[in-house]
Order: C-alpha cells, then sequence, then structure tokens
C-alpha cells in the first residue's frame, strides 16, 4: 500500500492572469497539512486540481492511488471535500442531505451524523436556507465527516466561524484521525490554526510552493536573533539570513537554518547575543513570502 | 487517565515545551506516579487538538530526558524510577540557581555575595513563616 496518500509532481497549470507552476507536494496517510497561502496564492487552484475538477497542464497527481484526472470517479469516492462555494439545497432540510447521501456512499455513520449534529448544534429538521453561514460550514462538514472518508480536503474550513464553533470543527477534525488511517488536507490563511493542529505546513505564494516541512522542523529552523555590537563591526555573515532588521548596533537577525551554534560563531565574531526569539508560523510565513518577493524583484 | 493539560496561546514558547514541562510538573508533584500508564501520543493530540507530531515530539524529549518510557506498540508510562519526583524537583532548582548566578554576575555581584544573599533569602522565608505561627 502506498503511505502517501497524495503526491504532486511538476504539475502546472496556465491560466492567462495567473499559473501555478510545477508544484511537488507530498501527504503521508495519517496526517494534516496545513495550507497556508494569502488570497490568490493558488490554494484553491491546487485544491481543485487535487480533486479532478480542474486539469493540469503537466505533471502527475495521485489522490489515495488514483491517477488524476483520470480515476476521478473512484478517488472521490474515498474524499470529503468542503470548499466554501459548496452550495446545499437551501429548500431541503440537513436531515434530508443526510437521507441523500446515504445510499450513496457505502460507509456513511449515521450514528456518527447525529452525534455531530449534536455537537455542532444543529437541527435536522431545520431547512438549510435558515441556517447561518457557520451553520452552513458545520452542516457541510458533518456530511463529509459522516462519510467516513480516507481523505478530507477542506478549503478555507474554519473561515467565518466564530470562536466557538472553531474549537468544535478543529476538535472533530483531529478526532477524525485516530485511527492513523485518516488524512487531511486543509487550506487556511488562518496561521494559528494550522499552527495548532497541522503536522505538515506548506506555504504557497504567486502560484508556487516556497516552503514545506514537517511542522516541528519548520518552526525550530526559524529564529529571530537580537544582537549588540561594538562600534566598527559588521553584522556577521550567518547561513540562513532571509531579513537584517533593527539598528545599526542593535541589528536583529531573521534567519531560516537557525542552529544553537550561531550564538557561539557571533559571539567568535565580537557581536553579542542578546535573545533568540521563537517566530509564530504567521510572522515566519509573513517573512518567508517578504524574503522571496525581494529576491524576484530584486 | 484524563489529562487536563492546558496549552496557552499567549506563551510564546513552544507547544511541545509547555506540554513537556507540565508532564514534568504532574511527576514532580506525585499526581503521575513512576510506572503509570499516560495517553497515547493520539489520545493526548486529540485531547488538546495539538498536532500529532507536536506530541511526538514532547514524548520523545521527555523519553530523552529520562521522565517517561515508551514501549513499541504498547504506549507510553512514567519512567519506572522511585527518585524520578526527587530528581525533577532538583533539576528545576538547579535550573532556578543557574539564573541566579548568571543575573548576580550581571550586577556585578561575587560569588560570596550571592551565597549571602541565597543565604538571607532563605532566612526571611524563615522569619515569615515564623511570624505567621505567631499570629
Amino acid at each position: 500500500m502506498n503511505d502517501l496518500s497524495v503526491q504532486f509532481d511538476g504539475v502546472s497549470k496556465r491560466y492567462p492572469h495567473f499559473s501555478l507552476e510545477n508544484i511537488h507536494l507530498e501527504l503521508p496517510t495519517g496526517s494534516i497539512m496545513g495550507f497556508i497561502g494569502a488570497n490568490g496564492a493558488g490554494k484553491s487552484t491546487t485544491i481543485r486540481i487535487l480533486m479532478g475538477l480542474v486539469h493540469q497542464d503537466e505533471g502527475s497527481v495521485r489522490v489515495l492511488g488514483h491517477p488524476m484526472p483520470a480515476d476521478q470517479a473512484a478517488a472521490k469516492l474515498d474524499i470529503g471535500f468542503v470548499s466554501e462555494d459548496m452550495r446545499l439545497y437551501g429548500a431541503a432540510t440537513l436531515a434530508w442531505h443526510m437521507n441523500f447521501m446515504r445510499p450513496i456512499y457505502p460507509r456513511w455513520d449515521q450514528p456518527y451524523a447525529d452525534k455531530l449534529a449534536q455537537r455542532f448544534d444543529l437541527k435536522p429538521q431545520q431547512k438549510i436556507k435558515g441556517l447561518s453561514h457557520g451553520q452552513r460550514v458545520k452542516a457541510a462538514l458533518l456530511l463529509a465527516l459522516a462519510r467516513r472518508p480516507r481523505l478530507l480536503v477542506l478549503d478555507e474550513p474554519t473561515t467565518g466561524l466564530d470562536p466557538v464553533a472553531r474549537v468544535e470543527v478543529l476538535g472533530e477534525l483531529m478526532a477524525a484521525l485516530a485511527d492513523e488511517e485518516r488524512t487531511i488536507l486543509f487550506s487556511s490563511h488562518n496561521t494559528l490554526d494550522v499552527e495548532q493542529i497541522s503536522d505538515q505546513i506548506t506555504f504557497i505564494d504567486r502560484g508556487r510552493i516556497i516552503d514545506s516541512d514537517d511542522k516541528e522542523v519548520f518552526l525550530d529552523r526559524w529564529r529571530r536573533l537580537r544582537l549588540m555590537l561594538p562600534p566598527d563591526v559588521l553584522v556577521p555573515r550567518l547561513p540562513g539570513i532571509v531579513e537584517v532588521g533593527g539598528s545599526g548596533r542593535l541589528p536583529v537577525l531573521t534567519t531560516n537554518r537557525f542552529e544553537p551554534a550561531m550564538v557561539s560563531a557571533c559571539n567568535d565574531l565580537g557581536a553579542t547575543v542578546q535573545a533568540i526569539d521563537t517566530m509564530t508560523l504567521e510572522e515566519i510565513f509573513v517573512a518567508n513570502v517578504h524574503s522571496r518577493r525581494e529576491r524576484l524583484t530584486a | 487517565m484524563h489529562s487536563n493539560i492546558i496549552i496557552s496561546q499567549s506563551d510564546s514558547r513552544p507547544m511541545y515545551l509547555q506540554i513537556m514541562e507540565q508532564v514534568k510538573q504532574r511527576v514532580a508533584v506525585g499526581e503521575w506516579a513512576p510506572g503509570d500508564e499516560i495517553p497515547s501520543i493520539r489520545q493526548l493530540a486529540m485531547a488538546l487538538r495539538v498536532s500529532v507530531i507536536t506530541i511526538k515530539r514532547a514524548y520523545l524529549e521527555l523519553e530523552r530526558e529520562g521522565v517517561i518510557v515508551t514501549q513499541h506498540g504498547k504506549g507510553s508510562i512514567i519512567a519506572p524510577d522511585p527518585e524520578l519526583s526527587s530528581r525533577l524537583y532538583d533539576e528545576e532548582f538547579s535550573e532556578h540557581l543557574e539564573k541566579v548566578a548568571k543575573l548576580g554576575e550581571l550586577l556585578g555581584l561575587s560569588s560570596e555575595e550571592i551565597a549571602r544573599r541565597t543565604k538571607e533569602a532563605s532566612n526571611r522565608l524563615n522569619e515569615a513563616r515564623l511570624t505567621k505561627e505567631i499570629v
């Protein structure tokens, strides 16, 4: 059995005003990947290619072992997909939707669906058009989860949810992974959600993947060093510096290849390391995007 | 076993360090005894709504420090070491002492002065306790 649930190899897609270039992506089975990008970075296009909704111009895509888009019908039986532009029938109730899905998906789990309705505080007899935005998102998520899919693909699942609903949704996503066979890919620009529940993190900007790694490695290799320099000493040249800020004698260096040995290296060059700050995923993302965009324009 | 570990969003330290610290505190105060079974990586991940990889990292480091023992396929237990609780307290004490030494050095205090001030602090603590008993 293939232990990668999603595999993109050299995937490109070109539109007149936007192109996705040479995307490589690997998502191991049993893990959660957070897919982070600014608006218009290419998150949704990538997800649509994954789902076979958009066909790539180049490269190969395999999802749960199926080549896409050729084998999409078979793959989709095992993928639960929720996106913002997905519409449920306004005039029908949530219960109607559940009855509609049940015969289509062999693994449909009605007791789990009932439990989710309770946890998400949804009334199955209520018509979809009477639901708030947050309730609609939760209803769509319920319909996807109760199918017990091997792969869940969620485009911005927490956008527009209130804090209580967000915690409920994140909790159910984690619970869905309990048996190690299931995999989740979710896109978000809420870096806090991604930082909390993801095992793997991928940054996308302007149609290219700019960084992708295991979350702990990711957070470990980015640091901000606050230095103090004696007069006439230059800022030390350290590996992986993406940004130099601060003032002349008190520079602040941002590195993406931090190692503890850097501190003694700085001391040897005459600089004092006053502090080593960890960075949040949001800070890392912004620094990453800025440094890459600067390099492109330079 | 219920975990009730709390991850703080406003704590700037990485989540795995917060988890390690709380496990150690639980062992130090004796809430988790040597040999006790602790939640599996996936159970704790779900309970805390934190990624599996973060819990894995915390457990790996705890194992390296000899606080827990992970048996393959069987889950993890608190290391069956009767001295564990006192060792963890002792390590915490050493950490604080090192901070004191460092701050003292920054203030230009000699090691004799640092020792004298430490003794004074401990005297003050005893006096405060005595006055409380009298009142």
